[in-house]
């Protein structure tokens, strides 16, 4: 058996499309906009508190990253909301940001031409609680004609191609906290056949009571009440992560479609993608992060050195952190790539953090500026060059941005002025 | 030259028996699986019938824990995983993990578990449980289904890209697909993939009730799935799966494997319209056949067996028979066109992998199987059917079709491997 983990070229058609990024739609903890977002990741400001959307009290972890400023009916049409859970209004709200922002009019384009690709962890979690609730106490005349599709994880894939009239292959993927990248890397194969646009990324989280319980059962959440000391990814005082909830979505086009429709701006490029799945517990076989990073940076046709910045998953559990500062060291060397962790400001955002790291890699690239990773004081791995404390300013030009999902998914983007 | 997709091996479970052998089996019986629903008490619902599974995971080898920690969906998924694998004669510990990919589709998830779990945390809904030490251990397991992809790769040791594909009621389709294009473009040789949903439970019973999909003829459970016959009035809920190893064809051809069906040709689009409507003129089910056969490289006279998605609603029978149409033309009248979702019901998610199983046994075995409880037609729908009875018809290529709330659509074209190429 062979247990080679080197790059294996890709097939790839002649003229095989180039997947540039043109807009941006941020819906985070810290901001409720690309702006303000990439403002406070710079700043090193916080999202994290101690949840107010429910009386957490009761529970063994109270604090998340909430986004409490939103006012849905400010954003979506009225008949909307009673069929739409939190995190789907928040997903159509991005999906208006990011095609406001690539300057795209869905009608003005062929309609079979754009694609919707989103991640999703667990759905409209929220609003199925609220579902179950009325049929066990007041029985199933009371559930709403709603439910069928309302939780659904493709309720927000179906919600955004029907709101832009967007006919062309879609897709709706479930890799826990990976799907953020996995949704990009979906969305790319459809430009590689033949599609000219893509709406993807991941807009996440469950915060309800419901949600609360089943994330608590993963096991690897802070239970610290110090917003401040809670979620420290690579710090000797590392104690679990938070979770959040928001996320980005991305237009990601075909370059020569972008060009042809006069595109205005291309934040960089979606060069290399891959994922893999980590062996059965107690194995002894080697994680699979290490090839999901190789493999991308094959597919990207990048040498790691060429890697200005990383992106890193950041889980804030001393294991998992140890194993990925222990593989950017074998990919990169030791101490030599900045890494960072800006979802250290807005908790974990499930399958909206993968998409939303995208995005803060691209203003990272388009500001020549690396965002530090909020609140860590004390790093633990001598190896690893944590950006902490202020923006470093070292002008990168190619990103590698990585997220793994809890039972062992592994993903890595790499993304390039 | 473009890597070539083959099914290999292929796993079952379904209603009216377990294993692809009692499958095929029942299809071309053209007896039906359906049933008043036995996991619990029905009569509080509007629809009291479905599909359902007599399935023992600890007779097909899943351990105590696995069951304890698997969503019956997942328990399904790794056991047609296992036949699928035994089928195609393949030994995983002399694979090469890191080429081994797995892809699992799921319309809903871990929903019954998760309805399970649901009850005890909140005292069925009357008191909500201040700590979440009765629920489940594995709750997280359910919470984010992810971990079917999980169970299915660990219990074949796969170590490739792993994802679950979700798109509703086409996901079945769109998982196969999915695992198409990761052997396509070089991501995995081979690919444990298919589909699996168990969503028999209250909630799901109910919130189809809220929406009339699905059918309340209770008085007669085994004849309720009666896709495009006049009388129907709904679907069928059902449960099951289908995994495939699908594998690249050089692969398939070295190691001397016997051979399926090709996948010849997948599209898949978006009707952007309603999330449970469909509108009548099928144009984006017909735009997604069409693009299917031109990857396929296919005239639509090469198609021999259209495989319908035939839920057995009005809208979906008369969208779907317009569809065909379009996309077709006069050959749609020539080519028969049946819905095995008369006999084993729909199961969301799975179907469509169920559906993928039953045209890759109708290839090889050259039988078309039939549409159950077919007597009088709906006079809008006027294509061959194949009412009632298997047929025996000499197949090159078939197409399946699905569609899903969301509005997704898709078409995916089988086809014997030295036939079209």
């Amino acid at each position: 058996m062979s247990t080679q983990t080197a790059a294996r070229p890709r097939h790839r058609e002649p003229g095989q499309a180039r997947a540039v990024v043109t807009g941006i739609g941020v819906l985070a903890p810290t901001g409720l906009n690309t702006h303000d977002f990439w403002q406070a990741a710079l700043a090193g400001r916080s999202g994290i508190g101690r949840i107010e959307r429910f009386d957490p009290g009761q529970y063994a972890a109270r604090l998340a990253g909430e986004i409490r400023d939103f006012d849905p009916a400010a954003h979506l049409p009225e008949r909307l909301l009673p069929q739409t859970d939190h995190v789907t209004r928040l997903s159509l709200v991005a999906a208006e940001q990011a095609l406001a922002d690539a300057g795209v009019d869905p009608a003005a384009l062929p309609e079979y031409g754009m694609s919707v690709v989103t991640a999703s962890s667990a759905g409209g979690f929220a609003f199925g609680q609220n579902e179950l609730e009325k049929l066990w106490a007041k029985g199933s005349d009371h559930v709403s004609a709603y439910q069928s599709f309302a939780w659904f994880y493709a309720v927000n894939t179906g919600q955004i191609s029907i709101r832009h009239g967007m006919r062309g292959p879609s897709g709706v993927l479930v890799t826990d906290s990976a799907g953020g990248l996995d949704a990009v890397g979906q969305a790319r194969r459809n430009l590689r056949g033949g599609t000219a646009l893509a709406v993807t990324g991941g807009v996440d989280g469950s915060l309800c009571p419901w949600g609360w319980i089943g994330q608590l059962a993963e096991g690897g959440m802070s239970r610290r009440d110090d917003p401040a000391r809670a979620y420290l990814p690579f710090d000797r005082d590392a104690d679990g992560w938070v979770p959040g909830e928001g996320g980005a979505i991305l237009i990601v086009e075909d370059a020569a479609a972008a060009a042809a429709r006069g595109a205005g701006r291309v934040y960089g490029e979606i060069s290399g993608y891959a994922a893999t799945f980590d062996p059965p517990p107690g194995s002894g076989r080697p994680a699979g992060l290490l090839r999901a990073i190789r493999l991308a940076l094959a597919d990207a046709g990048r040498d790691a050195s060429e890697v200005d910045v990383v992106f890193a998953d950041a889980a804030g559990v001393p294991a998992l952190d140890r194993a990925e500062a222990r593989t950017l060291a074998q990919v990169f060397g030791p101490h030599a790539v900045p890494v960072t962790a800006p979802k250290a400001a807005t908790g974990r955002l499930a399958a909206g953090a993968g998409s939303l790291d995208i995005a803060a890699a691209l203003l990272s690239l388009r500001d020549g500026v690396i965002p530090p990773t909020p609140n860590v004081t004390s790093p633990a791995y001598p190896d690893l060059d944590l950006v902490v404390g202020v923006p470093r300013e070292t002008d990168p030009r190619t990103a590698l941005v990585l997220a793994r999902g809890t039972h062992g998914f592994n993903a890595a983007v790499v993304l390039t002025r | 030259m473009q890597r070539r997709v083959v099914i290999t091996g292929m796993g079952v479970i379904a209603p009216g028996g377990i294993g692809t052998k009692a499958f095929w089996e029942l299809l071309t019986s053209g007896r039906t699986a359906t049933r008043t629903i036995s996991f619990f008490d029905p009569s509080p619902f509007r629809s009291q019938v479905a599909a359902e599974c007599d399935f023992d995971p600890a007779a097909h080898g899943l351990t105590a824990a696995q069951i304890l920690r698997m969503d019956r969906a997942a328990q399904f998924a790794v056991v047609a995983a296992a036949e699928a694998v035994a089928d195609a004669g393949i030994e995983p510990a002399e694979l090469d993990p890191t080429r081994l990919g797995t892809v699992v589709g799921s319309a809903v998830g871990a929903t019954t578990s998760l309805e399970r779990e649901y009850v005890i945390a909140s005292d069925r809904g009357r008191n909500w449980l201040v700590d979440n030490t009765d629920t489940s251990p594995h709750l997280y397991d359910y919470y984010v289904p992810g971990s079917f992809a999980a169970e299915v790769a660990w219990s074949v040791g796969a170590e490739g890209p792993a994802a679950v594909v979700s798109t509703g009621c086409t996901s079945g389709l769109d998982a196969v697909a999915h695992a198409v294009e990761l052997i396509r473009e070089g991501s995995a040789d081979l690919v444990v993939g298919g589909a699996t949903d168990a969503p028999i439970s209250p909630i799901t019973v109910a919130c189809f009730d809220a929406i009339k999909a699905t059918t309340p003829r209770n008085d007669d459970p085994a004849h309720a799935s009666r896709p495009f016959d006049n009388s129907r009035n709904g679907f069928v809920l059902g449960e099951g799966a289908a995994m495939f190893v699908l594998e690249e064809y050089e692969h398939a051809r070295r190691r001397g494997a016997e051979i399926y069906a090709e996948i010849v040709g997948f599209a898949s689009r978006c009707n952007a319209f309603h999330m449970t409507g469909l509108r009548p003129d099928g144009r984006e089910m017909a735009e997604a056949i069409t693009h299917a056969l031109g990857l396929a490289r296919l005239d639509p006279t090469r198609i021999g067996y259209v495989n319908a998605h035939g839920s057995g609603t009005k809208q979906n029978d008369r969208h779907e028979t317009a569809a065909v149409k379009l996309a077709l033309r006069d050959h749609a009248y020539a080519t028969p066109m049946s819905s095995i979702k008369s006999m084993v019901g729909h199961s969301l998610g799975a179907i469509g992998a169920i559906e993928v199983a039953a045209c890759a046994l109708a290839i090889a075995e050259n039988v078309v199987p039939p549409t159950a409880n077919l007597h009088e037609p709906d006079p809008e729908c006027d294509l061959d059917y194949v009412p009632n009875e298997a047929r025996d018809r000499h197949l090159d290529a078939v197409l399946s079709v699905g569609s899903g709330f969301g509005g997704f659509q898709s078409a995916m074209v089988l086809a014997r491997p030295e036939a079209t190429r």
